[in-house]
């Protein structure tokens, strides 16, 4: 810790900090454009200039400079800085009205107004008219790819940009060109940006250079109303903010958890809110001669009914989608047993996870957080550039901090870090000493080693041998130890823990999702899957937001709402259970998937024992009181020690992601007119004009 | 005067054989080995006790540099590296010395870098220096050659040489800058601290020095600290090679004692000025970045850091750009405004925005078209951007308009009037091309 004075009042702050911060733990505010607390240091705005006592007779960036480079006075004094004199006042005045000279003073079209660091602080620090009488730089704007819109001109270099591309992203997409005040950020030859965290540069951009190009001209930050809510695009549970105006959901934006996100989102987070205008289902359909016809909710119950009615327990079955909430999914276990049936599946993908192994088994055990403090990852079949962007961005900030070995078994992908390659099969799997000793050695000799398992490895026949290998091969590189576990799985379907959780899996009798779809029932509620094809036969009850594949095959139709239009909660990979919020309404007849439920089950003669979201979630606690808070509770290992006792040999199979592609992996996203862009573009497709 | 037996260059005008042997029969690496074998302590102390300051352009102690540098060589490597990127304006002094006397800067690397423990030196050459890094290069190849660098050299301490070429910005002077462009990075200045002899090249303890500071050396440590420290005043000792340019009769490169006077620098090396000394308008005693100042204050003004001070200008690299009554004075300024508009990064705001700004003023103030308030703003701009940068070069473009305002305001406002006057006469009016 070290003491020093801040405008006269005394401190103590950490070693580590800058001086910007000990002003700021100090109360007194710093302005500033480049410096950015999970980037490197810049200084290079000039923005954040104070007064150091008893240094040169110059302002000194207080970004740049650490508190243990300040010296104590002559006799010892406590070194002194000064954040309101009139040299600090006079040189903050001088570099805001040297970035507002080749600004332009366009605000009343700008996207950013209202939310724009330099007109915040113009406010303060700017002069009422401009000395400048000379002609305004004019900068050409860059195309950048379909998501970040570019107004170059009203760019101040501050490269917040460019540091996180480069930094946090992992690839050199923006650079700073030319020099002085020529200097242009641009990506090479306007190449458009390829990374799926690129969205953040847009909140990072302290000014309207680069704006969000779907939210262009939309609406103005303080028309819109803020919902603060949790992602369900992947199984990480970033933390965001909807923007709605009426009922419509306009942007979606991060919000700050170091235990999750820390402030980034993937581009499919940010940009999927326009999938959810398009394709929605907004009344019941009941499939009558053959075709969907519009029913009011009466019939589409009463369809449903007269079905149920004639079928056998055993003969019905239900199945959870990926983005389905808790509560849903355990009302409709709650009604399935009240029918007697036991067929309950969440795992449309068919990943060999089964709760009766314990949770341990199934979660991301380390914590995302936790990645921070390992000290070498081994990756099996996944890939988590696309299944779980910014728990990637974790890893690579791990990466970046050194002495952190990484392997890979499984696609050899780019994953925006240094990886040691191992192989492909199985094989490498049970032998990793023979693909790399290097690495195997490296692996064992950590001291907190972490193994993350992608869920597409643990499909199919031979998911549940795999995932007994990985268990064997963590016990074996000491993965378990005191307030340590190295054990994980990477889910990425935003539904999946918690319907593990709830016990959506078939129960005693009961029948798994595969043999559901192929026949094995007569009545099938789909809560919204709509990866996988039914074949003919079963008569489909699908809830769900979207006219997507899963709607396509419905007998009747129930129209939900999706994530932003219902309150619910997401247990993400680490089992950190978080509730999102309602942020506008479902549209037309829509309703909330929970009271669908409810009010079927009334129908069935079945009544659940809850009239509201509250009472349901009052017995949904008795049952899982780790739902009640968003602290993760740590899983123990036993089962994965029991796991690995049940490693045996394993069947040749390639351990590849099974993600597909990662702008179109859920029905909100496929109806996304952006995201569908996107995918283009990652294919690498180009548009040719008609001739 | 400096007498011919205290010149440390004996060879800056490339009249005599350029080869190594004959460098050898000048006195060159001569004792070498002695040097290094009386020990670090001895040479920084020598180096401190010669009172030699940078000759770069800042006059920072060259001994007390070198004594930052860590005692012991930890897990990182230590570097020498040599800052021959020597693009300031009017300055002519490096080139001199590594096309025509380039062995008292091979000797002179191998001291220093004995004295910080680096066995590695890289010499940054500028871009523009074509022939020069050729016959540098040539003289390396003669040494390693004959056994003076490599490993287990005559010197005694193992060490290798690189010289590298630069791509001709003028950034890549500043050391911080520099180490970027060397590390294969754009050259732009870094933060500081930490400073490079903690963090430098490749992360690594650093020192960066000029060529002539480095070139120096051999001969301070041969003749002792105390022949330095003779020439010269107190704290503005030894040698200098000064680099006189523009209005005189004689334009050279000539190596004197500090504290010469300007009169006699002038009269004895370069012939006089063009058209008497009532002909003598302004001197820019340091290259383009320092701050000009009238022909009468510098006469009689010894031509050193200190002497040069009190008339509120700088010795910078001792590059005399002397200037008599035919200069545009204001247009000369404006050029070296336009010089630094062109040169800046555009790393830090004050610099990229403000010599833009600068130089559009100055441009107009050349030809009268501005107002007379618009003087003071000016000044104002100057004041905004000096210091408040990341380098220097933020002041070293403030400084020369400062000067010109401090000294030439009546000039400016002359031609303001003169401008104003004139409104009246018709001028061709700009049509559109049909």
């Amino acid at each position: 810790m070290t003491k020093l004075k801040v405008d006269g009042n005394e401190i103590e702050v950490p070693d580590h900090y800058t001086l910007l911060q000990a002003c700021e733990e100090a109360g007194a505010e710093i302005p500033r454009f480049c410096f950015h607390e999970r980037l490197s240091i810049a200084g290079n705005c000039r923005m954040c200039l104070i007064e150091v006592k008893g240094g040169p007779p110059k302002p000194v960036a207080s970004c740049a400079m650490g508190v243990r480079d300040l010296r104590p006075g002559p006799e010892g004094q406590l070194p002194e800085m000064f954040t309101n004199t009139p040299m600090v006042k006079k040189a903050r005045e001088g570099v805001m009205e040297f970035l507002l000279i080749n600004h332009p003073l366009d605000c009343p079209i700008c996207d950013q107004g209202g939310e724009c660091d330099l007109q915040d602080q113009a406010m303060a620090y700017g002069v009422d008219s401009s000395r400048y009488r000379e002609n305004k730089r004019a900068v050409e704007d860059k195309y950048i790819g379909p998501l970040v819109k570019t107004i170059m001109t009203r760019c101040i270099h501050c490269t917040r940009c460019v540091r996180f591309t480069t930094e946090v992203a992992g690839i050199s997409e923006l650079g700073l060109v030319g020099r002085g005040e020529d200097a242009e950020i641009t990506t090479f030859l306007e190449q458009a940006m390829t990374s799926e965290l690129q969205g953040n540069v847009i909140d990072l951009c302290p000014v309207g250079a680069l704006t969000s190009r779907p939210y262009a001209f939309q609406a103005r930050p303080w028309e819109l109303t803020k919902t603060e809510s949790i992602d369900v695009m992947d199984a990480v549970g970033s933390a965001i903010r909807v923007d709605t105006r009426g009922r419509e959901v306009l942007r979606i934006l991060p919000r700050v958890n170091e235990a999750v996100n820390e402030e980034w989102i993937s581009d499919k987070t940010r940009f999927v809110w326009d999938g959810l205008r398009t394709q929605r289902l907004d009344k019941p359909y009941v499939r009558r001669d053959g075709r969907l016809q519009p029913a009011s909710w009466q019939e589409a119950f009463a369809a449903i009914k007269a079905k149920v009615d004639q079928t056998a327990p055993e003969r019905i079955g239900a199945v959870a989608g990926d983005l389905a909430a808790v509560e849903e999914m355990y009302a409709l276990k709650q009604l399935m047993a009240g029918l007697g049936a036991t067929s309950l599946d969440c795992r449309q993908d068919g990943v060999m996870l089964d709760p009766a192994a314990g949770r341990d088994s199934y979660l991301f055990n380390t914590t995302i957080a936790g990645i921070e403090d390992a000290d070498a990852l081994l990756i099996v079949g996944a890939n988590p550039r696309f299944e779980a962007a910014v728990l990637n961005a974790r890893i690579r900030k791990r990466w970046r901090l050194g002495g952190f070995p990484i392997g890979v078994i499984g696609e050899n992908a780019n994953l925006r870090y240094d990886y040691t390659y191992l192989g492909a099969g199985t094989d490498t799997l049970s032998d990793v000493a023979k693909a790399s000793q290097g690495f195997f050695d490296a692996l064992k000799n950590a001291a907190r080693p972490m193994i993350i398992v992608g869920s597409g490895a643990l499909t199919g026949e031979n998911g549940a041998g795999i995932l007994s290998a990985a268990a064997a091969l963590a016990r074996e590189i000491g993965a378990f130890a005191d307030g340590w576990n190295g054990f994980n799985v990477l889910h990425t379907a935003a539904s999946r823990v918690g319907g593990l959780d709830v016990g959506f899996t078939p129960g005693e009798g009961g029948k798994t999702f595969a043999e559901m779809a192929s026949g094995g029932v007569d009545v099938l509620f789909n809560l919204g899957a709509d990866e996988v094809d039914i074949a003919a036969g079963p008569f489909v009850v699908y809830v769900g937001t979207h006219g997507d594949r899963g709607a396509h095959r419905a007998d009747v139709i129930l129209p939900g709402a999706a994530y932003t239009e219902k309150d619910g909660t997401f247990v993400n990979l680490e089992g950190r259970a978080q509730v999102a919020s309602r942020a506008a309404f479902p549209p037309g007849d829509a309703r909330e998937d929970w009271a669908i439920v409810r009010a079927l089950s009334a129908v069935l003669g079945r009544t659940l024992p809850f009239d509201s979201l509250a009472a349901l979630q009052r017995e949904l606690y008795q049952a899982h009181p780790w739902m009640r808070s968003d602290r993760v509770e740590p899983a123990g290992h036993d089962g994965i020690l029991a796991l690995a006792d049940r490693a045996g040999t394993l069947g040749a199979a390639h351990l590849g992601s099974k993600l597909g592609d990662f702008y179109l992996t859920n029905p909100i996203a496929r109806a996304s007119k952006v995201m569908a862009e996107c995918s283009r573009l990652a294919a690498g497709e180009k548009l040719q004009a008609a001739e | 005067m400096l007498q011919d037996k205290d010149r440390i260059f004996t060879n800056i005008y490339g009249l005599r054989d350029k080869s190594l042997k004959a460098a050898l029969k000048r006195g060159h690496f001569d004792g070498t080995a002695d040097i290094i074998g009386k020990g670090r302590d001895w040479i920084i102390n020598e180096m401190k006790a010669s009172g030699l300051r940078g000759r770069g352009g800042a006059g920072f102690p060259t001994g007390l540099k070198w004594s930052f540098m860590p005692k012991e060589v930890g897990e990182r490597p230590h570097y020498l590296v040599i800052n021959a990127d020597e693009s300031e304006p009017g300055t002519c002094k490096d080139r001199e010395i590594m096309r025509n006397d380039p062995f008292t800067l091979i000797e002179g690397c191998i001291i220093a870098g004995f004295s910080m423990l680096a066995h590695t030196c890289y010499i940054y050459v500028r871009g523009e220096y074509v022939r020069e890094r050729q016959a540098l290069q040539r003289a390396i190849d003669e040494c390693y050659e004959q056994g003076y660098l490599g490993k287990d050299n005559k010197c005694g301490w193992d060490y290798d040489i690189v010289v590298h070429h630069g791509a001709g910005a003028y950034i890549c002077g500043e050391e911080t800058a520099l180490l970027e462009s060397l590390e294969g990075k754009k050259g732009q200045p870094r933060l500081k601290p930490p400073f490079p002899a903690n963090v430098g090249l490749y992360g690594c303890p650093t020192t960066v020095n000029n060529v002539e500071s480095i070139a120096v050396a051999p001969t301070i440590l041969r003749r002792g600290g105390s022949w330095f420290a003779g020439i010269g005043r107190q704290n503005n000792t030894g040698t200098k090679l000064f680099c006189v340019s523009g209005h005189v009769e004689r334009p050279c490169t000539v190596e004197e004692a500090m504290g010469i006077s300007f009169r006699e620098l002038i009269e004895k090396h370069c012939g006089g000025i063009r058209g008497g000394w009532d002909n003598l308008l302004a001197v820019i005693p340091g290259g383009s970045s320092v701050p000009l100042v009238p022909g009468a204050d510098i006469v009689d003004a010894p031509m050193d850091f200190d002497g040069l001070r009190e008339i509120k200008t700088s010795l910078g690299t001792a590059a005399v750009i002397v200037m008599d009554k035919s200069t545009d004075i204001v247009k000369a300024i404006a050029r070296i405004s336009y010089f630094y508009k062109h040169e800046s990064c555009g790393q830090c705001t004050p610099c990229r925005e403000g010599t833009g700004w600068m130089w559009r003023v100055m441009e107009r103030m050349a030809t009268g078209h501005a107002q007379k308030r618009e003087i003071d703003m000016l000044l104002d701009v100057t004041k905004q951007v000096e210091g408040h940068t990341i380098c220097a070069l933020g002041d070293a473009a403030a400084w020369p308009i400062q000067g010109l305002v401090r000294h030439f305001r009546a000039e400016i406002e002359r031609r303001i009037d003169e401008y104003s006057h004139n409104a009246h006469e018709v001028r061709p009016v700009l049509e559109a091309a049909e």
